[in-house]
């Protein structure tokens, strides 16, 4: 789960890490009058979306008076903003925020994640604040400063240390930069996050640390733990198709192909959409019904692949493995009538009675081919679509 | 012979009064797998088709000398669950359990360094050695004695190449499904190694996904330290970047973790990788020859 720029600020403010004075505004009247109560200027006027490389795409802009910033946050309010990452539809900007500028001195970048390779949160630093870190990765991983850390024990001093001096924060900002890193990994575990990025963090030209811009990832799997950050999801920000999937407890990714798949489970779906690719069709989507394929989970997986315009052939691929063939092709059959389905449809099932599955699919009266084994099946469906 | 477990294994299951658990202890008893006890906090004293449920898996220990235990606790205990487990002397748990806080498993990670107790898990289908034990979720059926080992990060991909050797002939020394999330307990390596030592595997076929670089860390082991051959299939080459696929562990991020790149990986290093989801069981034949 992801959050807006706002919610990130308001969730450090409380965890002592120190960022810009502002507020969220939702039209450019209420804009001026926050500005105003903020402070003297120049403010900055931010466009609240999930997708980064705002700045590019016109949606971070300054404002020397208040009356700036209410005609700015006016213009930008309702306009469809492109990025690298928003992918070439854009999102509607339904809010902006409206904080205190700052004179920057230096941009530094800083973020927490969970390393899968060590088990353990690791903190990451470098001098390259404000660029995009993966390509400093890329070009210039001595410029990176990494420390792992003992969930036993917290980020120690002497790690918090090592990290100011490698970024060359030392002095008065010495103390200021071990405070801002140590309340990070204390937001970073209260809060189960799963990635905690501050890029840029900088150093203002009067010695001051601030966090400029802030990007959270929570751990889905501990949100219930945490009702007043999942009240902060914001379903406008997702894709319409997820939303309905994850209400269903259903995994589902679109992809863009024309053959929808319905799988029972994480691997062999994606390996579904790989079998598709190599016969020569392209995969509409992923989709994981789970361990269990219930008529009830069946039908609302077919409504969803269905409602994507482009699907004009499903595959339907169940490894029941304990569950009975004939429970599943039972299933299969019932959603096929609830939704009317009307495209090409081809099973493929395997488990316990696959022989009477496959005899219920053929006398159904519904237009189901039966395959047999993963590389039959998709075979099957790709000549299906192209017809 | 096998790895981790055998028809000696005495299995304890913690939660085997929820419905997976119960339904699943079943299962694995039909298969021959000696089910001693079940752990319930405030179910102690009763039974459950015959078996005697404990409120602590210390309890249980002390009264059946259970040596494995299969964990079907609800993600927000289940962390605790598997520390319960490595505190009463259990040499191996295996945590079927899916969705446990990230938190939670890095936090029981490190508490279980030092300790003795393996890990499988969490978000496993479980470990069988076909014909003596099964501590898992998986269909006993499709499983044919033998002596090929199975590693994997999958479910259902799992049980499809399983049948795909079954159906070439190639039986199965013992499979285990280290699970599919971003943090678990053994990985690919430590199966390996376990393969790699033991007597009646004759090689080994592993199953990858994208995310991470587990399987790139395990292709570099195979070559400098491996004497059995090994075959692999990794899934979601057509995946797209950043898009979680299901499993919390599978997302390419930032480029990193493709399917391409462990495939280059794993061929450079000397494993025979299957080019499709179809030909796992004719990769294994191959590489075997």
């Amino acid at each position: 789960m992801n959050i807006h720029e706002y919610q990130a600020k308001a969730i450090l403010r409380k965890f002592g890490v120190p960022v810009p004075d502002g507020h969220v505004c939702y039209n450019g009247a209420s804009a001026r009058e926050w500005a105003k109560r903020l402070g003297e200027g120049p403010w900055v006027v931010k466009a609240q979306i999930h997708a980064g490389g705002r700045g590019k795409g016109g949606g971070v802009k300054l404002a020397r008076t208040s009356e700036e910033v209410r005609t700015t946050a006016r213009d930008m309010l309702g306009m469809v903003l492109r990025t690298h990452q928003t992918g070439p539809e854009g999102k509607v900007v339904t809010r902006v925020l409206v904080e205190n500028g700052c004179n920057i001195g230096r941009e530094l970048y800083v973020s927490l994640l969970v390393d899968r390779a060590t088990s353990r949160v690791t903190i990451m630093a470098s001098t390259e604040g404000g660029m995009d870190i993966e390509e400093v990765a890329a070009k210039t991983p001595e410029k990176i400063f990494s420390e792992a850390i003992d969930p036993l024990v917290g980020l120690t001093g002497f790690q918090s240390r090592k990290l100011a001096f490698s970024l060359g924060l030392d002095g008065k900002l010495l103390p200021k930069a071990v405070k801002v890193f140590e309340n990070l990994y204390t937001t970073f575990i209260s809060c189960d996050c799963s990635l905690l990025e501050i890029n840029p963090l900088v150093v203002t030209k009067e010695g001051e640390l601030l966090a400029l811009d802030a990007k959270f990832g929570f751990d889905d799997n501990a949100m219930f733990r945490h009702l007043q950050i999942s009240d902060m999801r914001d379903f406008d920000e997702e894709d319409p198709n997820e939303v309905e999937a994850s209400q269903h407890d259903l995994s589902y990714v679109a992809l863009g192909g024309n053959i929808g798949c319905l799988v029972n489970g994480a691997g062999l779906a994606m390996a579904t959409m790989d079998i598709i690719k190599f016969s020569g069709g392209e995969p509409a989507n992923f989709l994981d019904v789970g361990g269990g394929a219930t008529i009830e989970r069946v039908t609302e997986a077919f409504k969803l692949i269905l409602s994507d315009r482009n699907v004009k052939g499903i595959l339907v691929n169940i490894f029941g493995g304990i569950m009975k063939c004939d429970v599943i092709a039972t299933g299969v059959i019932e959603a096929a009538k609830q939704v009317s389905l009307s495209v090409p449809l081809v099973v493929r099932l395997e488990g316990t009675n696959v022989e009477l599955g496959k005899k219920m699919l053929a006398e159904s009266g519904l237009n189901i081919v039966a395959a047999d084994g993963m590389a039959d099946a998709a075979k099957k469906i790709v000549q299906a679509v192209n017809q | 012979m096998s790895i981790l477990i055998n028809k000696n294994s005495k299995i304890v299951v913690q939660g085997i009064t929820g419905r997976s658990g119960l339904f699943h202890t079943r299962q694995c008893r039909e298969y021959g797998s000696r089910i001693v006890a079940g752990v319930t906090p405030g179910r102690g004293g009763n039974h459950v088709d015959g078996i005697p449920v404990f409120n602590t898996v210390e309890e249980a220990v002390r009264c059946t000398a259970a040596d494995v235990s299969m964990i079907f606790v609800p993600p927000p205990a289940a962390a605790d669950a598997i520390l319960e487990a490595a505190d009463a002397g259990i040499s191996l748990a295996v945590c079927i359990t899916e969705g446990i806080p990230l938190r939670d498993m890095v936090l029981a990670r490190r508490i279980l360094e030092g300790k003795s107790m393996r890990l499988v898990g969490p978000n496993s289908p479980g470990v069988i050695t076909p014909g003596e034990c099964k501590a898992g979720i998986m269909p006993g059926y499709i499983h044919r004695p033998g002596r090929v080992g199975v590693v994997s990060r999958s479910g259902t991909l799992t049980y499809e190449a399983v049948k795909q050797l079954s159906d070439v002939g190639l039986g199965q020394s013992t499979c285990v499904g280290i699970g599919g999330d971003p943090i678990v307990g053994m990985g690919f390596i430590d199966c390996l190694e376990l393969f790699n030592n033991d007597p009646d595997t004759d090689g080994v076929f592993m199953i990858g996904e994208i995310g991470g670089s587990a399987e790139e860390k395990a292709a570099e082991w195979i070559r400098d330290n491996m004497r059995k051959p090994v075959a692999a299939f990794i899934a979601g080459v057509t995946a797209p970047s950043g898009r979680r696929m299901g499993h919390a562990g599978a997302i390419i991020t930032g480029g990193r973790g493709r399917a391409e790149e462990k495939i280059r990986t794993l061929a450079e290093c000397g494993v025979t990788v299957a080019s499709s989801p179809t030909r796992m069981g004719e990769a294994m034949g191959e590489a075997l020859k």
